[in-house]
């Protein structure tokens, strides 16, 4: 990855501020088509990677013509929508991640922070524990209200004051929720070993298995939710200067914050519901992509689109060839991946900021 | 209460001068003027509230649970340690010591708390900032699924996993100094990592292991005995007054790195013992009831809201840690009496299976709930007022 010195340098004497400003758009911009070509990349060698040996060629014929051998059916049935559903996943959370951080004006918050995960996961073991669903297809319509229902809790209670949805009590709000059904899940499960056991392998997080039709499924929630993630990157940049001072630039406070959850809940819904609750993505990479960008959502918005699927993508390839036999979940990947990459990130900084 | 400031030299000589504390608080001189305490009332209060509140719970449970004792029985077991021999034994050997664990595991984790969220100047840290309790889980699972499940072989796993991932988050983010974004930035990711090894343990061993370590993760006291209260007192009486008295440190160190030097503090010494006392704080909780959620994260907030006071107070964070945990033990031991109960008034209502009456519920999944609903609650309330 380049360093943040050489995406924003320091303007020389002889230019103007103009000419200085330019060139950091051109640099940005520069930076985006790079992690966008690394990103295709990824995704060729995620349709191409596996336990099925096959070689690029084969891979592009299967794409474009089903001739119904082994091979078709392992890239169109397995890899291509696994890969699809990660890149969905990966910049929901990622985008999410950003939106959330800027909402509540915390640079730790989590997209899970709204309640997402936790009303996710509650409702899972519910299917599972109390109504006796099993399969994906059930829980994942499942997950997806659960995480809606979590949020507009979260919502409510954090608007509930007359200041409107303010940052610390929609955080304050969240965790409220957050453990509450964090204890229902731990009271479920400790009592019923079937939905722990569902619960345990849900818990991790992956992308195995996951089939065309989810895709499909996915599509609307996640590029609804990117939209609204992107239209209101200029008024959440205002709101990150204060309520006071965002209000006397023109932004409609209560009605953005609204906007904001909506993108999250969409996002982070959609994601969990179709993947488990991966953590650390949403967490870390808008928390990187600041430090290359800067704060202005305009850039840390797309350039977190991009970086959360490579993320994810390159883990889910490892964890694919990584064990003899068998795979090893993404979720558990992501953070062996990015962990020391964030921690050799954070030790080479001089002045650390969040 | 805003903690201590000792004053040696010509200043203890010179005649006290009433500091202007206002209406607000009492001043207390100890040692003729030597040390003296300023007490914010409101935080006075609501500690003694806290306290009386942890203490009610401990008499509570003595008595209640799915074997009832009378109260007279329970001071005749107490004190003379006759009575009725299965009274005796539960008064003594079981609801005691759990209580007494519960109020001092929640007031330890209520001022790790406060330290946490006052040295990263974050309001949702919490130990796990620095990949103590993940690192503690880690240990915890390897010893159960490797060794099975001993409490005291998993304490000691859990301890030695969590004071080895804070010593390596620790040297991480050492450089020159230990800034406090740089470290909380650190946990972050042995965190995550940790995490990630976490679930694969999990479901990488057999399902009884799994949900036995699950249950450690959850947090529950059930089977905990006076070996665990003896080292928890003891760890408290060395880290309790060490916290009251580095509490004032904590509010300097948030005025900013430069100010606080200016003021004479010892920034990156008094940080480091601040994190070692968090640390130690958290790790005795841990080691005798597992990973409790929430109480860390909660304790100090419902606190600083009930208080009213600037700035972290880690006293009063403590007594409602205490409080709080006392009273989810207290919930836990009733939960599934209460259900049959309910149960058998209803009668076509089965609540609770046979088998199930004399579970008791882990005291972490009570502490989500209750903390949960109590601070939505607290929320809730003070809707009125524009401050969170």
């Amino acid at each position: 990855m380049t360093r943040t010195a050489a995406l924003a340098p320091a303007p020389k004497p002889g230019r103007t501020e103009e000419e200085a400003g330019t060139a950091r758009k051109v640099l940005r911009g520069s930076g985006l088509l790079v992690l966008a070509g690394v990103l295709l990349l990824l995704v060729v060698l995620s349709t191409w990677i596996g336990a099925k040996d096959t070689s690029l060629a084969e891979v592009w014929s299967a794409l474009w013509h089903d001739d119904g051998s082994y091979t078709t059916d392992v890239v169109r049935e397995l890899r291509l929508p696994r890969t699809l559903v990660g890149l969905m996943v990966g910049a929901g959370l990622g985008v999410a991640g950003a939106v959330m951080q800027a909402t509540t004006r915390n640079p730790l918050a989590d997209p899970g922070l709204l309640g997402v995960n936790a009303g996710a996961s509650a409702a899972v073991v519910f299917g599972i524990g109390v109504v006796g669903l099993s399969g994906f297809t059930s829980l994942v319509w499942f997950a997806f209200l659960g995480a809606a229902v979590a949020t507009v809790l979260v919502y409510v209670l954090g608007a509930s004051g007359r200041a409107g949805p303010t940052p610390v009590r929609l955080a304050l709000a969240g965790a409220a929720v957050s453990a509450s059904l964090g204890g229902l899940i731990g009271g479920l499960t400790v009592f019923n070993a079937a939905s722990y056991d569902y619960m345990r392998f849900w818990m991790v997080g992956s992308l195995a298995g996951r089939s065309s039709g989810l895709v499909w499924d996915l599509l609307p929630f996640v590029a609804a939710g990117l939209a609204v993630a992107l239209l209101i990157a200029r008024p959440l940049n205002a709101l990150a200067l204060g309520d006071e001072l965002g209000k006397a630039l023109g932004t409609r406070v209560a009605r953005t914050r609204l906007a904001a959850v909506v993108a999250v809940t969409l996002l982070c819904g959609a994601a969990t519901a179709a993947a488990g609750p991966i953590g650390f993505v949403g967490l870390v990479v808008p928390l990187v992509a600041r430090w290359f960008t800067g704060p202005d959502l305009r850039w840390v918005l797309p350039y977190s689109m991009l970086m959360a699927p490579i993320l994810l993508l390159l883990s889910d390839i490892i964890g694919r060839v990584v064990l003899p036999d068998g795979e090893l979940e993404v979720g558990a990947v992501t953070a062996l991946v990015g962990g020391p990459v964030f921690i050799a990130m954070v030790r080479r900084r001089r002045e650390v900021s969040l | 209460m805003t903690g201590t400031d000792t004053r040696t030299g010509p200043a203890a000589t010179a005649p006290p001068r009433e500091l202007p504390v206002g209406a607000a608080g009492w001043r207390v001189r100890l040692w003729s003027g030597r040390l003296s305490l300023r007490l914010h009332r409101r935080t006075t209060v609501v500690c003694a509230l806290a306290l009386l509140c942890a203490a009610l719970t401990l008499l509570v449970s003595l008595c209640v649970g799915a074997y009832p004792i009378a109260p007279g029985e329970v001071a005749r077991a107490l004190f003379y340690g006759t009575g009725d021999r299965l009274a005796v034994h539960f008064v003594n050997q079981e609801r005691l010591p759990q209580a007494l664990l519960a109020i001092l595991a929640g007031g330890a984790l209520g001022v790790s708390g406060a330290v946490f969220q006052s040295i990263s100047r974050n309001p949702l840290a919490s130990p796990d900032v620095i990949g103590f309790n993940s690192g503690a889980a880690t240990g915890a699972i390897l010893v159960i699924v490797t060794l099975g499940s001993g409490a005291g072989a998993v304490a000691t796993g859990a301890v030695c996993g969590g004071l080895g991932a804070a010593f390596v988050v620790f040297l991480l983010a050492s450089r020159g100094g230990v800034h406090g974004v740089r470290l909380v930035l650190v946990g972050l990711g042995v965190t995550a990592m940790l995490g990630s090894v976490n679930s694969y343990l999990l479901t990488r061993s057999h399902l009884n292991n799994a949900q036995s370590a699950h249950v450690w993760l959850v947090g529950t006291l059930n089977g905990r005995g006076w070996s665990s209260v003896r080292m928890m007192a003891l760890a408290l009486l060395v880290l309790l007054p060490a916290a009251l008295l580095l509490g004032r440190l904590l509010r300097m160190l948030e005025l900013g790195d430069e100010l606080a030097s200016g003021l004479g503090v010892p920034v990156d010494r008094a940080r480091i013992a601040l994190i070692v006392l968090g640390v130690g704080l958290c790790g005795v909780a841990v080691a005798s009831a597992g990973p409790i959620p929430f109480v860390a994260l909660a304790a100090p907030q419902i606190a600083a809201m009930l208080t009213r006071a600037p700035g972290v107070s880690v006293l009063s964070a403590g007594a409602v840690g205490a409080a709080l945990l006392g009273a989810a033990h207290l919930v836990s031991g009733q939960f599934f009496t209460a259900l049959a109960w309910v149960g058998d008034r209803v009668g076509w209502l089965t609540l609770v299976d046979e088998s199930q009456r004399n579970n008791q519920l882990p005291v972490g999944v009570t502490t989500a709930v209750l903390g949960g609903v109590y601070l939505a609650w607290v929320l809730f309330k003070r809707r009125g007022t524009g401050r969170a």
